[in-house]
């Protein structure tokens, strides 16, 4: 285990820093192997200063993602928890941002959630109890308070770093800012943004952020993705809604070709091309760079694009021997079928 | 959040009364909830959540979003304005921010709205907001 002084409130003190934020996104875990989890932030732990783990990313179950995110802090990454509306109610909201705070997970990213409608199990009830923005008033209330949304209180209080996601490519582009200033007035302490593949969308967008001077009072860190395939790219165009992917980079994916390696390449320089012209809006802290289930991308956009964590990573904790599977008194097959 | 701030301050006596008396304050509602669901259900598609916006929304009730966002738009609305779950639907909230800038009350329009009291769902609004009880501490944990 790493010492949890180490990187506890790392993406904190990486945002104080004035340096600019680089964090990434690992895919929740598909199955019951820590190992995956712990292979994927293997790939990508030197090159940023948090890790997010998405929550049922599309509407689609994965395992949940405060277990992989409890691994994360064990290998000594600071983990921002994505936390979403759509499944638990304002109940099981505020005891998963105990129990989050219990495994060390202190960064939460607070959103509405992908509709289950997109998801492989439809006829799912929505819950939506309550919405992204009270979401993050509620975890800055146990923060500040030392309370639960009724007044009783926690002994101790929890500390959350509450974030919310910004959409700036979906309809109505004009009140997005707005919305923005409401969630930074419910406690939002960080910002990150839906993958920016439409620049000129994005300056827009932050020009009127600056006018608002929210990018002052919270640090707002650009969404960037490579694209793996033409594929990929018409998906996240036509199925993924609040996502603008302009024609003219589909049209270079489709010039790239077939060939993997090429298009990969093509991919990755698109990406850096968009950091590059990012870096030249005010405003911007960092990058959050989303993969989609291709981590090995991020060593390389960081390296391409020249973006360094703010802060040094603390060391990996030394390969550990695998403890042994515990010994159960009976063995399952032995149990009547109803016990099993 | 306070509803009350609407409410005419000659009805607060009456306002008193029923958060005095629970019983009157549900007679009350099961006699006016019916005529006020039919109407605003005509006029507005309301969903009765008994915590009315619609003066704040330009008259548009939020609860017809598939998600229920009080603090909205999300983030899924389509590049043609239209409902990422309902894709024949256009977004409430698109059809809000229109139709705020012709109402008044386009300033009641930003401002944070503390999630739906569950209890309420159903009972009259106007009752609710004479007797100020969405604004009740308890329910939201917020004043």
């Amino acid at each position: 285990m790493v010492p949890a002084e180490s990187y506890r409130g790392r993406f904190e003190r990486a945002l104080r820093s004035g340096r600019p934020v680089i964090t990434c996104e690992i895919g929740s875990p598909d199955g019951t192997d820590p190992a995956e989890v712990r292979k994927r932030a293997k790939l990508v732990r030197d090159y940023v200063d948090a890790v997010n783990v998405p929550d049922n990313t599309g509407g689609v179950v994965h395992a949940a993602p405060i277990a992989a995110c409890a691994i994360l802090a064990q290998e000594g990454i600071d983990p921002i928890l994505h936390m979403t509306c759509r499944d638990r109610n304002r109940m099981a909201l505020q005891s998963d941002m105990l129990a989050a705070n219990l495994f060390g997970i202190r960064n939460i990213l607070c959103l509405s959630g992908d509709h289950m409608i997109h998801g492989d199990q439809p006829q799912t009830k929505p819950v939506y109890d309550i919405d992204s923005v009270a979401l993050i008033d509620m975890a800055s209330h146990l923060t500040t308070t030392g309370t639960y949304l009724s007044g009783r209180e926690i002994k101790p209080p929890p500390d959350l770093f509450p974030g919310c996601a910004a959409a700036p490519f979906a309809p109505p582009y004009e009140y997005r800012p707005i919305r923005l200033g409401k969630k930074v007035e419910a406690g939002a302490r960080f910002v990150q943004t839906q993958i920016v593949f439409n620049v000129d969308r994005f300056r827009e967008f932050m020009g009127r952020v600056h006018d608002l001077g929210l990018d002052r009072k919270v640090p707002i860190l650009a969404g960037v993705a490579p694209i793996r395939s033409v594929k990929a790219a018409t998906f996240m165009r036509d199925e993924v809604p609040g996502m603008e992917v302009p024609d003219r980079l589909i049209r270079r994916m489709e010039a790239a070709g077939d060939d993997k390696k090429k298009r990969e390449a093509e991919g990755i320089a698109i990406c850096v091309e968009i950091i590059e012209e990012i870096r030249k809006i005010p405003g911007v802290a960092g990058f959050h760079i989303m993969p989609i289930a291709w981590e090995s991308a991020v060593a390389k956009i960081s390296r391409d694009a020249r973006l360094q964590p703010a802060t040094a990573a603390p060391k990996p904790p030394p390969d550990a021997p695998v403890p042994a599977p515990i010994a159960l008194p009976v063995s399952a097959a032995s149990l009547s079928p109803v016990q099993r | 959040m306070d509803t009350r701030e609407h409410v005419p301050a000659m009805l607060e006596p009456f306002g008193r009364v029923l958060r005095k008396h629970p019983k009157v304050n549900e007679q009350l509602n099961r006699a006016m909830a019916p005529f006020e669901n039919s109407a605003k259900v005509l006029l507005f598609s309301c969903n009765m959540c008994g915590q009315c916006l619609l003066h704040e929304n330009g008259y548009t009730c939020l609860m017809n979003c598939p998600k229920q966002i009080r603090n909205g738009p999300c983030g899924g609305v389509r590049m043609n304005g239209h409902c990422e779950v309902l894709p024949e639907m256009e977004c409430v909230w698109l059809k809000a921010e229109r139709r705020s800038r012709v109402f008044p009350g386009r300033y009641l329009f930003v401002r944070l709205h503390a999630p739906l009291d569950w209890r309420r769902k159903g009972s009259s609004a106007i009752l609710n907001a004479v007797a100020g009880f969405p604004g009740d501490t308890k329910a939201n944990g917020k004043e």
